[in-house]
This record gives C-alpha cells, sequence and structure tokens, in this order.
C-alpha cells in the first residue's frame, strides 16, 4: 500500500487501474443485482412463508378433513381504475370445515362495445393463511378473455390445509381484476 | 495524471490554463472541486425557490397562487434537485479539494474521469429542469417516484426524468469510484488508514455506498423505462407484476442514499469540532466503526419506509429492531462529539456554530427518525408532516450545515483570505433561526394529522403553516447572505495563514494560502 505511493509517478501504476476495474465491475454486478433483486423477493418471501400469496394449481388430493370446526370464508372482487367490466363473487360468504373440496362460482361480464382480456390477482387475509389455501382450479390463473357483452360463471375449487392455525376462524379472498389487454398472449 | 501532466507539462507546474477552456477540460482536482461547489449551489437556489413556492401556496389554506398539477411538479423537482444536485454534488466537491490535501496526493487518481463525471451533471439537470418548459410539465409524482404513478399515470416527460437519473447516477458512481482509487492508492507514506482523517474515512466508507445502490438505482428506473415504453410488467399487476416491489427496490437504493448525504457531513463536523476545542477527536477509532456500522445497517432496514404497505408482522418486526439499531452507532457519535468539546478551550467561529447547530439539530431529527422506526405508530405518522419534519431536519441542518460549516472551514484554504467574521455569524443566526421556525412547526401538524404532498390543507393546520413559510422565506434569504459572503471573501479580505485555524491540524493546513494549483507533487511523510 504505502510502497505504491511513494512517488507521484505510480499514478500510472497497475495498482490504481485495478483498483478502478474491480469497482466498474462491482458496480456492473449490483445493476445485474436489481434485476435480480425481482424474482430475489419471490424466492425469500416463499422460503420464509411471508409472502400473502397463494400457490398456483395443485393437486387435487383427498385429505383428512377436520370436522371439529368451521371456518368462514369471505369473498371479495374489486375492478382496478378503469376496467369496465362487471364481476362479482356467486357466494360473498362460505362455511367449510379445513380439508374440504369446495367450489365457488365468481361472474364476469364485459359490457363493452370491444372484446377484452382481463386478469385477476388474488390475496388472502390474514396473509399468514394464505400458504394454506390450496387451489386446483382458479380464473386468476388464467387471463380471460370476454367478447363485447360476453358474460362467463368462473369457477373457483380449493380447500384449506387443515394444518391451518387453530386462531385463524375467518379467511377472505380478495380478487382484484386487471384490464391485460396490453398484456394478451 | 502522469498522462495529464505529459500533455499539460508546458504549463502544469505554473498555474491553471487561461479563459473558459480551462474549467472545460481541467484535470485538477481543486478546480474540479471548486466547480462541483458551484453548481451545487446554483441548484440548491433553484431548489429552493422551488421550495418557497411550495411554502408560499402553503401560506393559508385553499388554492392562491399556483394549480395543484404545478404544485405536485414543484414538490417533485424540489426534492429531486435537492438530493441529487444540491447535498450529493456539493460532497462530491468537497471531496475533490480536500481528499488529496488530506491524504497527501497530488491529484485525484483518475483526472479525466474526474472531469468526466463533473460535466456530466449539468446535462443531467439541464434535462430534468427542461421538462418544466413542455406542454406535458416536469415530474409530479414525488421525489421517490413510485410506480405506479411514475410508470401508467407518468406524464410523458417521464422518459427524460429517467435518462437524467441515469446520467446523475453515472456521475455519481464515476466520483465514487475515483475517490475510493484515490484513498487506496495515493495515500503519503505513512498515511495508514487509521491515521486517515476522519472527512477522509466517512467519504470512503460513502462512496463504497454510492458504488452498491447507484447502480440499482439506475436499474429500477430501466425497469420504468421498460414498463413504459417495452411492454413489460415488472410493478404492473395486470402483466404479473407488483408495485411493492417498485417500493422494495426504490428503498433498497434509497436507505443506503439518506446515510450517503450524511456520512461526509459527519466526517466534516468531526474535522471542524476538534479544531475549535482545540482537544483531539474523542475516540477516533470507535467514530470508524460507528460509521462502518451504519453503512452496513443501512442495507437492511428499507422496508422501514413502507409500514403501511400491507408488510407481514414478522418483516415489520425485523425492520423495526434493525432500524433501531442504527441509534446505537449513530449515539456513539454525538457521544463522542460532545466529548470533545468536554473540557475544551472551545470558540466560537462560524463554522464551529454551524458544526454545533449539526449536532444538536441533526439529533432532533435522529430522535424523531427513532420515533418513525417504532411500526406501530409509524401507522399514524406515515406520510404526514411529522415525515416531512423529520427528513428535513436530518438533512437541512444536518447534511446541509455540515456542507456549508465545511465549507466556512476551508474557504481560508481555498481563496487564501479569511471570511468575514461577522456576516458568516449573521448568516449562520438568520439560518438557525429560520431552519427552526420553518420545519419545528412541521412536527406539530404532522402529529395532528396533516398529509404531505397535498397543496391544500384542513382550517385547523393555518397557523402553524404561516409560520413555517415565514421560517422558509429567512432561510431562503438568508443564503443570499453566503452568496455575497462568498463572492467577498473570493475578491479579498484579511489574509489567511497556513494554518488558517489556531488549532487545526491535519496536511491540509501545511501546505500555503489559497492552496497552490499544483500541491504535494513530492509527498509528505506521515509521522
Amino acid at each position: 500500500m504505502n510502497s505504491n505511493s511513494s512517488k507521484p509517478d505510480d499514478l500510472s501504476g497497475s495498482k490504481p487501474k485495478n483498483t478502478a476495474l474491480k469497482l466498474v465491475i462491482a458496480a456492473v454486478a449490483m445493476f445485474g443485482f436489481g434485476f435480480a433483486l425481482v424474482p430475489l423477493y419471490d424466492v425469500f418471501c416463499e422460503l420464509t412463508g411471508i409472502n400473502g400469496k397463494t400457490a398456483g394449481p395443485v393437486e387435487r388430493v383427498e385429505q383428512w378433513v377436520d370436522t371439529s370446526r368451521t371456518i368462514t370464508v369471505q369473498f371479495i372482487t374489486t375492478n382496478n381504475a378503469g376496467m369496465p367490466w362487471e364481476f362479482e363473487a356467486l357466494q360473498e360468504e362460505i362455511e367449510m370445515h379445513p380439508g374440504a373440496w369446495t367450489q365457488v362460482n365468481f361472474w364476469a361480464l364485459n359490457p363493452t362495445a370491444n372484446d377484452m382480456v382481463g386478469q385477476a390477482v388474488p390475496s388472502v387475509s390474514p396473509s399468514e393463511a394464505a400458504e394454506y389455501v390450496q387451489k386446483t382450479e382458479c380464473f386468476c390463473f388464467d387471463q380471460q378473455t370476454l367478447k363485447a357483452g360476453e358474460g362467463r360463471k368462473m369457477p373457483l375449487i380449493f380447500s384449506l390445509d387443515p394444518e391451518l392455525p387453530a386462531h385463524v376462524k375467518k379467511v377472505t379472498m380478495s380478487y382484484t381484476l386487471f384490464d391485460a389487454g396490453a398484456f394478451a398472449k | 495524471m502522469t498522462t495529464a501532466t505529459a500533455s499539460h507539462d508546458d504549463h502544469g507546474h505554473h498555474g491553471p490554463a487561461k479563459g473558459i477552456m480551462r474549467w472545460v477540460l481541467t484535470t485538477n482536482h481543486k478546480d474540479i472541486g471548486t466547480m462541483y461547489l458551484w453548481f451545487s449551489f446554483a441548484m440548491l437556489l433553484t431548489g429552493g425557490v422551488m421550495a418557497l413556492i411550495v411554502r408560499a401556496e402553503l401560506f393559508q389554506p385553499g388554492m392562491q397562487l399556483i394549480r395543484p398539477e404545478f404544485y405536485n411538479q414543484m414538490t417533485t423537482m424540489h426534492g429531486l434537485i435537492m438530493v441529487f444536485g444540491a447535498i450529493m454534488p456539493a460532497f462530491v466537491g468537497l471531496a475533490n479539494w480536500m481528499v488529496p490535501l488530506m491524504i497527501g496526493a497530488p491529484d485525484m487518481a483518475l483526472p479525466r474521469m474526474n472531469n468526466w463525471s463533473f460535466w456530466i451533471l449539468p446535462f443531467a439537470f439541464g434535462m430534468l429542469l427542461f421538462t418544466l418548459f413542455t406542454e406535458a410539465g416536469a415530474p409530479n409524482f414525488g421525489w421517490t417516484f413510485y410506480a405506479p404513478l411514475s410508470t401508467t399515470y407518468a406524464p410523458s416527460s417521464v422518459t427524460y426524468f429517467i435518462f437524467g437519473v441515469h446520467m446523475m447516477g453515472i456521475s455519481s458512481i464515476m466520483g465514487a469510484i475515483n475517490i475510493i482509487v484515490t484513498i487506496l492508492n495515493l495515500r503519503a507514506p505513512g498515511m495508514t488508514l487509521m491515521k486517515m482523517p476522519l472527512f477522509v474515512w466517512t467519504w470512503f466508507i460513502t462512496a463504497y455506498l454510492l458504488v452498491a445502490v447507484m447502480p440499482v438505482l439506475a436499474g429500477v428506473v430501466t425497469m420504468m423505462l421498460m414498463d413504459i415504453h417495452y411492454g413489460t410488467a415488472f410493478f404492473d399487476a395486470a402483466g404479473g407484476g407488483d408495485p411493492v416491489l417498485f417500493q422494495h427496490v426504490f428503498w433498497f437504493f434509497g436507505h443506503p442514499e439518506v446515510y450517503i448525504m450524511i456520512l461526509p457531513a459527519f466526517g466534516i463536523v468531526s474535522q471542524i469540532i476538534p479544531t475549535f476545542a482545540r482537544k483531539p477527536l474523542f475516540g477516533y477509532a470507535s467514530m470508524v466503526y460507528a460509521t462502518s456500522s451504519i453503512a452496513f445497517l443501512s442495507f437492511i432496514v428499507w422496508a422501514h419506509h413502507m409500514f403501511t404497505v400491507g408488510l407481514p408482522l414478522q418483516t415489520e418486526l425485523f425492520f423495526m429492531y434493525a432500524t433501531m439499531l442504527i441509534a446505537i452507532p449513530t449515539g456513539v457519535k454525538v457521544f463522542n462529539w460532545v466529548s470533545t468539546m468536554f473540557r475544551g478551550s472551545m470558540t466560537f467561529e462560524t463554522p464551529m456554530l454551524f458544526a454545533l447547530a449539526f449536532v444538536v439539530l441533526f439529533t432532533i431529527g435522529g430522535f424523531s427518525g427513532l420515533m418513525l422506526s417504532i411500526a406501530p405508530a409509524d401507522f399514524q405518522y406515515h406520510d404526514t408532516y411529522f415525515v416531512v419534519a423529520h427528513f428535513h431536519y436530518v438533512l437541512v441542518p444536518g447534511a446541509l450545515f455540515g456542507i456549508i460549516a465545511g465549507v466556512y472551514y476551508w474557504l481560508p484554504k481555498w481563496t487564501g483570505h479569511y471570511y468575514n467574521e461577522n456576516l458568516g455569524k449573521f448568516h449562520f443566526w438568520m439560518s438557525f433561526i429560520g431552519v427552526n421556525i420553518t420545519f419545528f412547526p412541521m412536527h406539530f401538524i404532522g402529529l395532528a394529522g396533516m398529509p404531505r404532498r397535498i397543496p391544500d390543507y384542513a382550517l385547523q393546520f393555518a397557523d402553524f403553516n404561516a409560520i413555517a413559510t415565514v421560517g422558509a422565506f429567512i432561510f431562503g434569504f438568508s443564503q443570499l447572505i453566503f452568496l455575497f459572503l462568498l463572492i467577498k471573501t473570493i475578491r479579498g479580505g484579511e489574509k489567511a495563514t497556513d494554518q488558517v485555524w489556531e488549532g487545526a491540524e491535519g496536511l491540509e493546513w501545511t501546505i500555503p494560502s489559497p492552496a497552490p494549483y499544483h500541491t504535494f507533487a513530492e509527498p509528505p511523510h506521515v509521522k
């Protein structure tokens, strides 16, 4: 270190250039890291179970049904700003036992004169219940395309894992509908 | 530097070139430092005018002077210009001037890159400011530019904003690399790391923070650019993205950024207080370790800006406790400054007054920060004027007073003249009174529930808002005293000695005043 800076001529030496090069590489790597954060946040939240998101389709397995307790499940639908569809849950609230498979239907109608693509984004409250929600079928897994004036009944088939913590008595499943025209597949 | 001196050998050792091209082509750390400081002063006044427009509108409830759309542009531009245009370049300017002088180096290690990193800035801010005159208007989504406000609902000028941020980011990264390379390679013989002055140490750590997080900022604005123009959906839930992701990535940059804006000020104050207390700094090594701890902790506290977005309980607790931990190294620093003064032979020249105000008022800002770190309480404080009061207390009497203290402290070394002490004290007292009248009432209206970033407010907040506006105008116009004093000192004044201040110690006080154009061509030996 000190030997290198004994003369100002050492400015042209390779050591400053090496330091600078390492720092440039570090900066470029951090630019990449910024993008890597996008999947990393998901991975981290999945590992720690703090995601609050429900998993994609699961295989239907017949499982132990905990008839000793009954959970109230509420369904909430919201339209994102500017989304003109009618969108509602056909049952607002159901009672179910953990482990039992249940089907709930939702209704969507495109009242406009144009064909449109919608995407529902799910959310579960309390968020600690999210990892216990098992869905075999959900309209939120795919984009929904509705022609002008077309309406559709959309199913959700799910159960609650019997391991659901005992203090959870009520689960709210919320769906927000977005205009996904810009992202139509 | 060798290449630079070789090509300029004909005049290299006699002084600067003549005319405007001296400033365009210069690779001299003192010239570049001066340009950085004047640029940031110009931006301080520009951002200050915007703040005064905001305060003038808030003088009374109801809309009096400007339209709400323009109000949003003013708050956004005020924040962006003060953070990226005033505070950060001022610190880089001070580093350019003082780091080589403090470690006994002949210049910065990468002088040509130094020139480039400065000259990018006027173009970056030119591009940002020019959006004010476009039909779409300037960015209006707040300096934190949360998606989807800054993507789906952004004015078309957002693209200029993105490129402006890219350019100022590149400038900051190059400046930081230059500072690290200089400190690691150009220290005079005997100047070991643990003998470096604290201003050098704090900048060394700050530069690492810059290299680590400015690229993440570049990444997040690039994602915005792709969402806006190339159909990706990083932040758009309709396409599978997540607007909360924006806040996570932004604050991963944003929290280290707030330490980037305060650590060099810690360094400046740690130079000034020992000089005017005529005692060595108390707890030098603990200062270095405290600064490093703050820098490390800054990477794991970002979500305390997001307590109300719906984080799970464990996450709230983690970020709450991690944030509170920062109070420990910060407390060590405040303790050391106070202990340095304890039983010292103190005198109260202008730099010392600003440094003392820094210690007191920054601590107030630190305490309100501690209040905000309490997650359950933050639900009440979030997005209110309490937050505005908090971060202005750490940034104005914190970062800005630190910079002003440094300018007063080193001004005789730069210009060769003492400034007018009475005028300096007048500037200090006007600033000190103005800053407190402006920001202290904001604590109260914030706790009472006045939201930030809204151009109108309920009647019960009227009195405190009127007081804050009066304070803002006192503070703003006091900076013209500073401008007058600077010009007066550059043009003449009492001749400064080499040591300048009776109690000053360090290599920068061994060279003549004003500092010659080239210094330490022969490295000094540090015992």
